[in-house]
């Protein structure tokens, strides 16, 4: 299988983009970030990484929900698709399998 | 709740410089955003944090969101199923619409034609004495000075100059030549007789000039009594034998063998009137003068050519800077013209010879920088034509390029489409470019006296007529391919397409009008420096020349028989009644061939640096060209004291400042002359010139040329056998050799014909393809117009108010090309016609003639159309809709 590499920041948008769970757009995403991790993004940044992934063909948008409070403009919703979803298992998975290889005392000792 | 709005600027720059494809998203995106922070933190950190936001998503922070081409990945562009669907269609579009398609590739055809003639001409030029291998080392060596403020340069050397370069400056020399000038010579074996032009050369030119023996060896010329002949002339004079070893003679007198035989020298180098070679020694033989000037060192007479070939470990420079003062050496006394000797190396000798008064060099090499300039821009010419076209023709197109888009086309394909298009149409156009080319040439190399020819073995030339033929598809293609294939298929394709219109119409209508202004300027331009280059030769032409030429022919003194029997010649030659009367003299009225100082008169300043045209005459010279007395009278046998008689030119009397000249003495050589009287100037030497100071004196010793009168009220055809007779009984070893003088003078005006008929030539071209484009775009303005004219004729517009309007801008355009043209035009010929002493002047008809001129051209072409428009019956064109 071809394996795309997904940088820590995409990792965790394709995340919220998960949680979000089809109401995922620009606005969503920035606030579930600032709220969940405490990061301050440019929006800029996340609007990249969310094309990115589209590219990637980890999460598929289409438009929808004008609002009046966005001047009757519509919103580009995100949802995580199959082979989105499967990386982010597979990342998981691979940390899992890490930790297991962890020995015992290592991260205590650091820890202290 | 106060609802307060994101800061406007910031707004502003973000619907401008966004992509447009996220901008809806993300302008709502932020306006949510913004809301949201002015709710939580208040108004002023939202502003800035809006600010901060816009930035993060302009360019260049900003992806843009691709279009899905990952799905076309494997559709390849160049697939030959795709290629040959361009070609089909382009073949299609093509014969659809005929008249574009001749228009597009006939006018093509036509500039690239004129642009590889032009290429051919330019490598001909710049080849020129490439023939001889030795061409990086050879050189001419030259005289220059300044006298009475004006710089000049001469390939005339004094006969010591060979024997001191070979021996004080041998080092810096392979070989040094010295060289007779190029004269008809009379060449006879057995009873043939051949009047031929040759050298007499050193004994090392065939091995400086590195000569082809087809027989025999280069050794053969250090034999004082030998002869190489040219390959042609070997086989006029002996068939196909072998020459060699055969004895023949050279005028009548020299007996000589046959030694070689060399391949001729090419049309294209200096050398190519040398149909023979004779030993320097043996010109000595003959001449003992010279051989006295030469080892007894006369300095003072400039009859010769010395050519060199530098040594190898050595450059011209260096040398050149070596010999520079011999001249002063050995003639102190000339200190004052500042004389130096140089060399001109042979890559110099065709296009940089020739200098202004100034010293600076003003060969031929100006004709190749002008005639490449135009070839460029009539190539020029042809291309905007091409783009012109494209691009009006675009609307029908864009519904095409609007359904592939629509199918699936991508942009790159769409290019790869219209550059097909254009490369096959320049492919086409090439073919017939060659055709026509081949079918030129023989006329072309009538004008220009050239004999080329199209270079079909070269690689090179293929190489760079295929290079140049890509460039023009391409540059020529590349305007409708990067235009047309941006257009927007949903704007295309709504239907009435009042955007579209807009597009095509008004915008792209601007860079169209620049380029028919470039095209009429270089049109109008040339139409002006032709009629000028014409305008000039006919003022020089109408020049009065002081005597009369017509039925005045000259035969060369080439044997000693003619000058010995004067007398008996002339009265037998009367007795045919063919002629009115006959002369001798030192050189042909249309040819001043020898100047002279020394002069002295009454009168004169002693440091005056005396310079007059000499020529011998006999007495009867002034009745045979019939030159015009203002004071004083002919040269008559009835004066013996005429013996030493002179006869003044106008300008003669002025120069020498004169007052009543008639009965003064003036003495040349230790000798006195009597003026017995004064003619109007005879225009001897160029017709572009003013006329030299010239004295004409009583002299049968030094004569060149018989000029005879032929009898005007018999035609030439009956007279000149009757006179060849006589010749023949006179001097029976040679043949009949005669020159119209009206001939000779006409040959003067050559070089400039020349030029006026190539301008003449490109002119007619460049309208032709100028108004070939204008007929294109007339006609499509007027198909694109076909609604409108019908409306407003149905609303009761006439015809002539529809040819105007439709005419209008053309001729709008034209104006302005001839606004910019006109100054260009007085600019280059006023610095053409500074080079003539003897000018016509500009005058604003010129340039007005010329507007007119290609005013008319330009309503005629476009008249065609719009009329053609307007008279259309507007039932047809509005029913359609």
């Amino acid at each position: 299988m071809r394996r795309t590499y997904l940088g820590e920041f995409e990792e965790v948008v394709l995340l919220m983009v998960a949680i979000l769970d089809g109401e995922g757009y620009g606005v969503t995403v920035s606030q579930a970030l600032e709220e969940h991790t405490g990061r301050i993004v440019t929006f800029g940044t996340v609007h990249n990484t969310l094309i990115r992934l589209e590219e990637k063909g980890f999460v598929r948008s289409e438009l929808g929900g004008a609002t009046a409070e966005r001047g009757g403009r519509r919103k580009r919703l995100f949802r995580i698709t199959a082979l989105g979803s499967r990386a982010l298992q597979e990342i998981q998975q691979l940390r899992q399998d890490l930790w297991q290889l962890l020995p015992p005392n290592t991260l205590q000792l650091n820890g202290i | 709740m106060n609802k307060s709005s994101p800061p406007r600027f910031a707004h502003w720059l973000l619907t401008k410089l966004h992509p447009d494809d996220t901008l809806e998203e993300v302008e709502g995106d932020l306006d949510e955003l913004y809301t949201y922070w002015s709710t939580r933190s208040g108004k002023t950190q939202a502003t800035l944090r809006y600010l901060l936001n816009v930035v993060s998503v302009l360019p260049p922070f900003v992806l843009r969101r691709k279009t899905n081409k990952q799905q076309y990945h494997n559709a390849s562009n160049y697939r030959l199923a795709m290629l040959s669907n361009y070609l089909k269609i382009a073949y299609r579009s093509l014969v659809k619409h005929k008249g574009y398609s001749f228009i597009n590739i006939g006018g093509l055809a036509v500039g690239m034609a004129v642009a590889i003639l032009i290429g051919l001409w330019i490598y001909d030029e710049l080849s020129f004495d490439r023939y001889f291998q030795n061409y990086d080392r050879i050189a001419k060596v030259l005289q220059t000075g300044t006298f009475e403020g004006e710089v000049f340069h001469g390939g005339y050397n004094p006969a010591p100059m060979g024997p001191e370069l070979r021996t004080v400056y041998g080092d810096n020399f392979s070989h040094v030549v010295m060289s007779s000038w190029t004269d008809d010579h009379i060449l006879a074996y057995g009873d043939k007789k051949l009047s031929k032009s040759g050298n007499y050369l050193s004994a090392n030119a065939p091995d400086m000039l590195t000569l082809k023996m087809l027989s025999g060896t280069r050794a053969g010329l250090k034999d004082p009594s030998s002869i190489l002949l040219s390959e042609s002339v070997a086989y006029a004079l002996f068939g196909t034998a072998d020459p060699v070893g055969k004895s023949m003679k050279i005028d009548n007198k020299l007996d000589v063998n046959v030694t070689g035989v060399y391949e001729d020298f090419p049309y294209n180098t200096e050398f190519r009137d040398i149909k023979f070679i004779a030993p320097w020694e043996l010109y000595l033989l003959d001449q003992p003068w010279i051989k006295e000037a030469q080892d007894s060192g006369v300095w003072g007479n400039f009859s010769w050519q010395v050519l060199v070939q530098i040594a190898p470990n050595t450059t011209f420079k260096t040398v050149s800077e070596k010999i520079k003062d011999i001249r002063l050496k050995h003639s102190p006394e000339v200190a004052f013209i500042k004389p130096k000797v140089i060399l001109q190396p042979m890559r110099e000798w065709h296009l940089y010879t020739g200098w202004d008064k100034a010293g600076n060099v003003e060969g031929r090499i100006q004709y190749v920088w002008l005639f490449g300039i135009i070839g460029v821009f009539v190539l020029l010419l042809a291309c905007i034509n091409f783009m012109n076209l494209s691009t009006a023709r675009s609307e029908k197109r864009a519904k095409e390029v609007g359904i592939r888009k629509a199918v699936g086309s991508l942009r790159s394909q769409l290019i790869s489409q219209f550059f097909s298009e254009s490369l096959l149409v320049v492919a086409i156009a090439f073919v017939l470019a060659i055709l026509l080319v081949q079918l030129t040439l023989p006329f072309f190399n009538d004008v220009a006296d050239k004999r080329i020819g199209i270079l079909w073995t070269s690689p090179v030339f293929w190489l760079l007529i295929i290079v140049f033929s890509l460039l023009t598809g391409l540059i020529a293609g590349s305007y409708p391919a990067l235009y047309l294939s941006s257009f927007q298929p949903i704007k295309v394709l709504k239907g009435t397409g009042s955007s579209l219109r807009f597009r095509v119409g008004r915008f792209t209508s601007i860079p169209r009008q620049v380029l028919v202004v470039i095209q009429f300027t270089v049109s109008v331009t040339l139409i002006i420096g032709t009629v000028i280059v014409f305008q000039q030769i006919e003022y020089a032409k109408n020049r009065p020349v002081g005597y009369d030429r017509s039925g005045l022919i000259t035969v060369a003194i080439n044997t000693p028989e003619l000058r010995q029997h004067y007398n008996a010649l002339r009265n037998a030659l009367l007795e045919t009644g063919a002629i009115v009367d006959m002369s001798t003299s030192s050189a042909p009225a249309t040819d001043l061939k020898s100047q002279n100082s020394g002069f002295d008169w009454e009168g004169k300043d002693l440091n005056f640096k005396d310079n007059l045209g000499t020529i011998a005459v006999s007495h009867d010279f002034g009745k045979t060209v019939g030159w015009q007395f203002v004071k004083g009278r002919d040269l008559s046998r009835q004066f013996t004291s005429d013996s030493s008689g002179m006869v003044l030119n106008e300008t003669a009397v002025r120069y020498m400042g004169l007052k009543d000249p008639v009965g003064k003495q003036i003495r040349w050589n230790g000798k006195v002359f009597r003026v017995v009287g004064i003619i109007k100037d005879m225009l001897m030497a160029s017709p572009f010139e003013p006329v030299l100071q010239t004295v004409y004196m009583l002299n049968y010793d030094w004569a060149n040329v018989i000029n005879i009168k032929l009898n005007p009220v018999r035609s030439a055809s009956e007279s000149l056998p009757k006179i060849e007779a006589v010749f023949r009984k006179f001097n029976p070893g040679s043949p009949f050799d005669y020159k119209f003088t009206d001939q000779e003078y006409a040959s003067k005006f050559a070089a400039e014909e020349r030029i006026g008929k190539l301008g003449l030539l490109f002119t007619v071209l460049a309208i032709f393809i100028s108004c070939l484009g204008l007929f294109g775009l007339a006609s499509f303005v007027a198909e694109q117009r076909t609604k409108e004219i019908g409306i407003r004729k149905v609303l009761g517009a006439s015809v002539t108010s529809l040819w105007q309007l439709l005419s209008k801008d053309f001729v709008v355009l034209v104006l302005i090309s001839c606004l910019f043209a006109a100054p260009t035009a007085w600019y280059f010929m006023g610095r053409w016609l500074q080079k003539y002493s003897y000018h016509t002047t500009l005058s604003w008809g010129v340039f007005a003639a010329a507007s007119v001129g290609a005013l008319s051209v330009t309503l005629l072409t476009v008249s065609f159309q719009s009329i053609k428009a307007a008279l259309m019956n507007p039932v047809r064109s509005l029913r359609s809709e």
